[in-house]
């Protein structure tokens, strides 16, 4: 026995919900006396990922542009109110089925059958897809594994349990944090599948043996041990137990309490069983869908974030979109008016619609994106028109989504400018230069430029100049990674073009196209992480390394001796080509670099066409082995420049050196910092690494490629023309940019209170004086909004320069980029 | 790149200090004086002198709030330093010159008194400043206090593990030698460096001094060639490592400690010092001003 409905929503959170709501109003508006949807939930509750967050969490309606289209409500507010919310939307009549998990789908549109984990049936004509992509924690797998009081697969807070025997089963970073914080309080057991904690960061790792070796914490690790069985308790408060396979034999534990944390399911497999194709192979990857949210399997639908719209508005809207669709409505999307806005100021009269679809045609690249993936890079993107001056002066101010225009002639961006995103040009002509000075280049209609600075994160090499009339796209950053992980033809198509414009732009040569793209093709692209060799030192070399992106040191007599730094766009090892083939210097990468491999005969290609640049390409090879003998007759500065270099310096723009024989220690930069950043500060003096009188302290380096600017679900980290990386107000406080930061330069904080005036403090006492207060108390609104990441920003703005180096009494603070560093440590 | 306080912007305050005490040198000369009028603050190059003096004061005062004023965009404040130290020096001149020698149990003299030893004090400071942090940088040896101290507390647990399996007396020295390890202490003890660590030893009832943790390394390098058991004297040997670390990571906690109260200390009287001379600045003017 089947039931059998029109519509089958598979997953009750915001993008389900939504989608339910409005089956739910089709329904009622046709007087339907039985539902002809379902909606269909895993879990016993709904929106679980919400509900696992902790308790009085801000959730943020980002983004703040898109309108909310849905019969479910949704505004920036606590997770209880929000879910209060959709609870009774719920109880208001949405026929959701719990704790039936989709395990198989068959069948076509029209009649797709549902195998649910009970073994029960649905056939369905349509089906939603709104599963998400945090999926569901891998269960124990031995029977009684049901999340219980005793059995338990999240940890909300730690201090909820004191004086227990707990076992932590799993390996995992989420594992070793749960299980060390518990072991506070608790006699703790840390169950580990392999012999070693190879999957846990490093930090966790150290932490985990220390505590397993620590003879006063009850702290305890079973290797290659699993899970064979488990004891429930008899009734709650009595000891339970889980019996392990371990290499000695069975083992039984008595425990309190269970806590597995053994990852999430991936959702792949399963969507793949569906016969949904996922193009690429990237972990990141999310199936293709069409404008109708429609996956390559007929009638059915993915919407949320497993089609790549994390965010809970988008998603909610497409809940809401996808029912439309399914009922035959050709509605306009939610983000229909934005995209009007976008085209608003185009010279011609056409429907929004159409002119994505023109533009989709027009530039080669684009046309093998699905729409929808095409959509979402036009909305988040700029279009640009350049007008002559004197129209300009008139045209209508440009709004964030509203189309922009810029001034005909003047370039679109200048040489030595922070910007990272990519241009397309749809019509007209841009004029770009590869260098600065450097010859210009024509570029026309359907063909794209910015890759370098995309690619490397270096400021802008040369102008582009925009000429009238013309109708680019300039495409973020963040928009354009996302596009090249998951679409394998974009990233190569960029890949190559910007191997043939980094090779035009190191050796300037008269080839053909062709024949340069015949180059392009031979080059070969290297990787190499952190500390890895290109080249060693008195080894025999016949190529060179063009710099993509990253940093290479070259040390010469010892690891940490480095007499001379490389960045993106600059060659290294060239010596070996145009002198003798021994290599003077040993290369490394500084930070996780990327290269252009030449060898013989490509560069021989290269240089032949054009051999006015050799004695430019001499000249520059002779200026570099200079500056590096110099550098290597002085050991000690040699030495503090590996030591900047091991900091993590290679891949900054703009760091704070402390001089350690200047710095009395008076803290005054972190107040200044605290001071002219809403009391909090973001760099901590103290801490950080010394070598040789030279300190860094911990404070944000404003990376070339910014590893907090990595996944920040609302795009709130951005950089300024001037390179300062900043967290707008859209934070949300997920924390992700903490995590992704290497250095620790940046946390988590509530706004701090306000401050009595200087004056109130000197004279009468009043409040905690400058600088961030040890503890403060954050007032309920600030608690209420939730912890925000806070970092440096440079004091961007500021005139007088960054408040902490302003502030310093004694000159020991200073700012400095990395072209700086030779003369920082030399004649110390 | 990194310049220091004196040498900012090529000794910009450093000549401008120079030209104003070469003209209050000049304008002290051209008092003339006879003995019915020697040079004194009454003139009027002496009222001048004063005016410059105690203008002077009360902008040095103002460094004080100026290094608070984080959004102020007013020079940097190390540009302020420089000018500080430089104005300061030759307010003693200024002054000098105003006061003429003219001292006596008063007032004024106080004024002038205090006003010294603020100036001495801030000379002081700029003596440490210049020459303590990269001396504390070298002690240091790239690592901070707190790191110090993380290194200190894992070698205490080690030797608290490795010191179980010696025999009881053993144990209960080297537990004393860690329990009565002192660092810090009173400001005279901070700025001393001195040692006041003690032990307890066996069958006695008061502790001795372990300074330098001397008596546990000597008892315990006594012990080694004693021991009857290879295992023994490799657990012994382990401990005098240990403690030998032990001490050179407590010297260089005391030495930091000492360093930074070098560095602090001064301002314990140059501020307070200020107060007064500010007071004594008032009143010697009013005083002034009601007897003219």
């Amino acid at each position: 026995m089947s039931d059998r409905y029109h519509l089958a929503i598979v997953g009750a959170g915001p993008a389900g919900l939504s989608a339910a709501g409005r089956a739910a109003y089709y329904d009622a508006v046709n007087g339907a006396t039985t539902p002809s949807y379902v909606l269909l939930e895993g879990f016993s509750t709904f929106a679980k990922t919400i509900q696992k967050y902790q308790k009085g969490k801000h959730v943020m309606d980002e983004p703040g542009f898109l309108d909310l289209r849905s019969e479910l409500g949704f505004t920036a507010g606590k997770r209880e109110q929000i879910l209060a919310s959709w609870q009774q939307s719920l109880e208001a009549g949405i026929n959701i089925r719990y704790d039936s998990e989709v395990v198989a789908i068959d069948g076509e549109k029209g009649s797709f059958r549902l195998g649910l984990q009970s073994g029960d049936v649905i056939e369905a004509e349509h089906i939603v897809f709104s599963i998400g992509t945090q999926g569901n924690p891998r269960a124990l797998g031995v029977s009684g594994d049901a999340e219980s009081d005793f059995v338990r697969y999240t940890l909300d807070d730690p201090a909820d349990f004191k004086d227990e025997t707990i076992i932590v089963v799993g390996a995992g970073d989420a594992a070793i944090e749960n299980a060390i914080a518990l072991s506070d309080y608790n006699k703790v057991f840390i169950i580990n599948r392999r012999n070693e904690f190879s999957r846990a960061k490093d930090g966790n790792l150290n932490a985990v043996l220390a505590a397993i070796n620590d003879k006063n914490r009850g702290f305890y690790c079973r290797y290659e041990s699993s899970v064979a069985g488990l004891e429930l308790p008899a009734c709650s408060g009595q000891l339970g137990a889980l019996i392990l396979n371990t290499p000695s034999g069975e083992e039984r534990i008595e425990c309190h309490r269970i806590i597995a944390r053994l990852g999430t399911v991936p959702p792949r497999k399963f969507v793949e069983s569906c016969s949904i194709e996922i193009s690429s192979p990237s972990m990141e990857a999310v199936p293709d869908v069409d404008r109708h949210y429609q996956s390559n399997v007929p009638g059915l639908y993915i919407i949320g974030a497993l089609a790549g719209y994390p965010l809970i508005k988008q998603a909610m809207n497409q809940g809401y979109d996808v029912i439309e669709f399914i009922h035959g409505k050709n509605t306009k999307p939610a983000d229909y008016p934005l995209l009007q806005g976008q085209f608003s100021g185009l010279p011609y009269v056409m429907d929004a619609e159409d002119v994505l679809d023109l533009y989709q045609q027009r530039v080669p690249m684009f046309r093998r994106m699905n729409p929808l993936a095409f959509r979402e890079l036009i909305i988040e993107s700029r279009i640009i028109v350049s007008l002559p001056p004197s129209e300009l002066a008139q045209a209508a101010p440009s709004g964030d989504h509203s189309t922009h225009f810029v001034a005909a002639g003047e370039p679109l961006y200048r040489h030595g400018e922070f910007s990272t995103s990519f241009y397309t040009l749809v019509e007209g002509e841009v004029q770009l230069q590869l260098e600065q000075d450097g010859p210009w280049h024509t570029i026309k209609p359907g063909q794209f430029f910015g890759e370098m600075s995309l690619i490397s994160g270096r400021p802008r090499q040369g102008d582009a100049v925009v000429s009238q009339d013309s109708i680019l796209i300039e495409t973020p950053r963040r928009i354009m990674v996302k596009l090249m992980n998951s679409n394998e033809e974009v990233r190569s198509g960029i890949d190559r073009v910007f191997v043939m414009r980094a090779l035009q732009a190191a050796f300037r040569p008269q080839l053909s196209l062709d024949e340069l793209a015949a180059i392009a093709g031979r080059v070969e692209t290297c990787q190499f992480k952190a500390g890895e060799v290109l080249f060693s030192e008195g080894e025999e070399g016949e190529c060179l390394h063009l710099i993509r992106s990253g940093t290479v040191m070259l040390t010469r007599g010892g690891a940490n001796m480095v007499v001379a730094q490389s960045h993106s766009g600059e060659l290294v090892g060239q010596l070996a080509l145009m002198g003798t083939p021994k290599r003077a210097d040993s290369a490394t990468a500084a930070v996780r670099t990327e290269t252009v491999l030449l060898r013989r005969p490509e560069f021989l290609t290269l240089v032949n066409s054009q051999p006015e640049h050799v004695a430019t390409l001499q000249s520059r090879l002779s200026d570099t082995l200079q500056k590096s003998n110099a550098m290597a007759s002085q050991p000690q500065a040699a030495r503090a420049i590996g030591f900047l270099m091991a900091e993590g310096l290679g891949e900054a723009t703009n760091a704070l050196v402390i001089d350690e024989t200047l710095c009395v220690g008076c803290d005054n930069c972190e107040r200044a910092c605290a001071e002219t950043h809403n009391g909090i500060s973001r760099l901590n003096r103290q801490s950080g690494a010394s070598m040789a009188g030279l300190h860094v302290p911990v404070s944000c380096r404003h990376c070339e490629l910014p590893h907090c600017m990595k996944d920040c679900p609302p795009d709130a980290i951005r950089r300024t023309a001037n390179g300062e990386v900043f967290i707008s107000d859209s934070c949300i406080g997920c924390g992700n940019c903490e995590t992704n930061c290497p250095y620790g330069a940046i946390k988590l904080s509530y706004q701090a209170p306000k401050k009595p005036g200087l004056l109130s403090w000197l004279l009468f006492g009043l409040g905690s004086g400058p600088g961030e207060p040890e503890h403060f108390k954050p007032s309920a609104a600030a608690q209420d909004a939730g912890k925000k990441a806070v970092k440096c920003d440079a004091c961007m703005g500021r005139s007088g320069g960054p408040a902490c180096v302003q502030a310093c009494p004694t000159g020991a603070a200073l700012r400095l980029s990395p072209n700086q560093f030779a003369q920082l440590v030399e004649g110390r | 790149m990194h310049i220091n306080l004196l040498a900012w912007r090529g000794y910009r305050y450093g000549k401008l200090a120079l030209i104003l005490g070469l003209l209050s040198i000049v304008l002290y000369a051209s008092q003339g004086g006879d003995a019915a009028q020697p040079p004194n603050g009454g003139t009027w190059q002496g009222y001048v002198l004063g005016t410059v003096g105690a203008l002077l004061i009360l902008w040095l005062s103002v460094l004080g709030i100026r290094k608070r004023r984080y959004n102020s965009n007013l020079g940097t404040v190390q540009g302020w330093t420089s000018a500080h130290v430089y104005l300061g020096g030759v307010l003693l001149l200024v002054a000098t010159l105003h006061s003429a020698a003219q001292l006596g149990w008063n007032v004024h003299t106080l004024a002038y008194a205090l006003m010294c030893m603020v100036i001495v004090s801030g000379f002081y400071g700029l003596y440490v400043y210049l020459h303590v942090p990269g001396r504390l940088a070298g002690n240091n040896a790239g690592k901070d206090r707190e790191a110090w101290l993380e290194e200190l507390a894992a070698l205490d647990e080690h030797i608290r593990e490795v010191v179980e399996s010696c025999d009881a007396e053993l144990q209960s020295m080297a537990l004393s030698a860690l329990e009565l390890s002192r660092l810090g202490g009173s400001l005279t003890q901070q700025l001393s460096a001195r040692d006041h660590s003690r032990i307890l030893l066996p069958n006695q009832s008061k502790a001795v001094s372990n300074a330098e943790q001397a008596v546990m390394i000597h008892s315990l390098s006594q012990r080694i060639p004693k021991a009857r058991k290879q295992s023994e004297a490799a657990v012994l040997n382990q401990l005098l490592a240990l403690f030998g670390r032990r001490q050179v990571i407590l010297n260089l906690l005391r030495r930091d400690i000492q360093l930074r109260g070098f560095l602090k200390i001064w301002l314990l009287l140059h501020i307070p010092l200020t107060i007064a001379l500010l007071v004594a600045l008032v009143i010697h003017i009013f005083t002034v001003f009601i007897y003219w």
